[in-house]
């Protein structure tokens, strides 16, 4: 029980350290540059501290829980034995072989964006800047399909083991190929749409899968192979949000032709 | 509208607390459970339909998934508690301040800080130093361990410090994005070339780890602080975009880093 304390107490004293520079950030700016008072002092000090425990709290949980599932999983779900049977592989897999990993990343990436609280922000934003065209729903099943596809797209990878810099250096052509395309204002907002996706309870998880692939994978290295699916789920919402508004754009001209076309007759 | 129970409540202060703490415990419980739930239930439809494999370790795991969701509880309570609505002031007041060197000094600083304290970063760096050692890219031992993992947090805190300073300077100067990102995607491609192999995939994944639960608001403010206060910026088209280059920057910086580690 002793070492259980200790434990707890250096990852306390860890996570201390991590969120320092951030008050020391915030008193230095406020204290001195702005020269204006701390308001609330006690509140900002109960927050440190909160800020502090559940951090540490949230990395020895991550360590017990998350990282242990997605590993769990990735191998279970990819053991020779479950993919082929009892007998194994008779010869070399190939890479629809692995039909129920896709499934279980595909679905992890929809259930967790979609209820991402980040996300729906940034939906209600567009909704209203956008004077409706623009939908939040559509929008937030649009970044969670993009996370979908992504992840399916970089367990192809780690399967397959194909290098990751040209899957990437597609990704960025197609992307820059629609901004070309994309109405100007919602640009910002969809290349930011990539970045808000992955949560940090997603994350890890994510992370952890992959890493449990490439090490049940034949001739797969998980230091070379293992990474990479944040980087897909962190890209695709991109494409997708353009897509969904260039889709958007299009249906509102076509609508606002007919509505034209009624005028007339 | 006033229910015996708000009488009471009202008229006698000291029953106020256990109240209010009680509310404040079940808004985090709930919000801390969105985050969790889906995964949960996902899992379970796995594991229960499709593997149908006694779970290994499961005592542990509930236990570990107990430790994650306390911790989430804690985590976004203490954020929103001190650090946001401070963080906030500070990023709008910089934002109508004027002084364009203290507002570069503080972007800079704004980025690095949040991005030190990000959890997700902080658990996959350390992954990564366990597998690179796993693979003998980095020498055995704890300290060589620890040292990757904390020269990989420095650097992407670094670039996403730079990464906000630039953002800054786009929605000061009104530099369009999509340039400055075919910039960086090209930049992305061209120096993955030249780095290797060993960083190359946790490289592209840091830059999604980073934007995540304290950066994204603390970024978020700063950008529509500073296109709602400076003339002729919308906020849409300007306050966005930040986090698109804490996403990218990083990305190159770690390439770099691995360039100078492996290959020196």
């Amino acid at each position: 029980m002793k070492s259980v304390f200790n434990e707890l107490g250096y990852a306390l004293l860890l996570s201390m350290r991590d969120i320092l520079p951030i008050l020391a950030l915030i008193l230095f700016f406020q204290l001195f540059v702005l020269r204006d008072k701390i308001p609330h002092k006690s509140r900002l000090a109960v927050g440190f501290i909160f800020c502090a425990l559940g951090l540490g709290l949230f990395l020895a949980g991550l360590r017990k829980a998350l990282f242990p599932i997605g590993e769990i999983m990735a191998r279970q779900l990819s053991e020779p034995e479950f993919v082929a049977g009892a007998g194994g592989f008779a010869q070399e897999p190939v890479w629809w072989a692995y039909g129920w990993i896709y499934l279980f990343g595909a679905t992890i990436g929809l259930a967790t964006t979609i209820a991402e609280p980040a996300l729906m922000a940034i939906g209600i934003k567009a909704e209203e800047v956008s004077k409706g065209s623009i939908r939040q729903w559509p929008l937030r099943i649009a970044v969670a399909l993009g996370v979908a596809a992504g992840i399916i797209l970089g367990l192809f990878r780690i399967i397959t083991g194909a290098p990751l810099v040209y899957f990437i250096a597609i990704g960025y052509a197609v992307i820059i190929i629609q901004t070309m395309f994309a109405p100007r204002y919602i640009i910002p907002l969809a290349y930011d749409s990539g970045g808000v996706t992955t949560s940090l309870v997603t994350v890890p998880l994510i992370v952890a899968l992959g890493l449990g692939l490439s090490q049940t994978i034949p001739g797969r290295n998980p230091a070379l192979d293992g990474f990479g699916l944040v980087a897909f789920a962190s890209l695709f919402p991109i494409m997708s949000v353009m897509g969904y508004i260039q889709c958007a754009h299009w249906w509102d001209q076509l609508k606002g032709r007919q509505q034209l076309k009624k005028g007339r007759s | 509208m006033h229910s015996a129970w708000q009488k009471i409540v009202h008229t006698w202060p000291l029953n106020r607390f256990p109240v209010r703490l009680f509310s404040i415990i079940w808004v985090r419980l709930k919000g801390a459970g969105r985050d969790i739930a889906p995964i949960l239930v996902v899992i379970a439809f796995f594991q229960l339909v499709v593997l149908r494999q006694p779970f290994p370790h499961l005592g542990e795991i509930l236990w570990g998934i107990l430790l994650v969701y306390l911790g989430l509880i804690f985590f976004l309570e203490g954020l929103e508690m001190g650090l946001f609505p401070i963080g906030e002031r500070l990023a709008t007041g910089f934002a109508r301040k004027g002084s364009f060197t203290w507002l570069m000094v503080f972007s800079f600083a704004l980025g690095f800080s949040t991005t030190i304290a990000e959890p997700a970063l902080i658990a996959i760096s350390a992954e990564a130093a366990e597998v690179a050692t796993e693979a003998g890219f980095i020498e055995q031992g704890d300290e060589s361990q620890s040292r990757y993992a904390l020269g990989m947090r420095l650097t992407v805190a670094f670039s996403v410090g730079l990464a906000v300073v630039l953002g800054v300077l786009r929605i000061l100067f009104d530099w369009p994005l999509h340039w400055l990102m075919a910039g960086g995607y090209i930049a992305v491609i061209i120096i993955t070339f030249l780095a290797p192999p060993e960083i190359i995939g946790i490289a592209y994944d840091s830059g999604g780890v980073t934007t995540s639960t304290i950066t994204v608001p603390m970024l978020a403010a700063l950008g529509i602080g500073l296109a709602s206060t400076i003339r002729h910026r919308n906020p849409l088209l300007h306050g966005f975009g930040l986090i698109a280059f804490a996403s990218l920057l990083p990305i190159i910086f770690v390439l770099l880093y691995g360039i100078v580690l492996f290959r020196s």
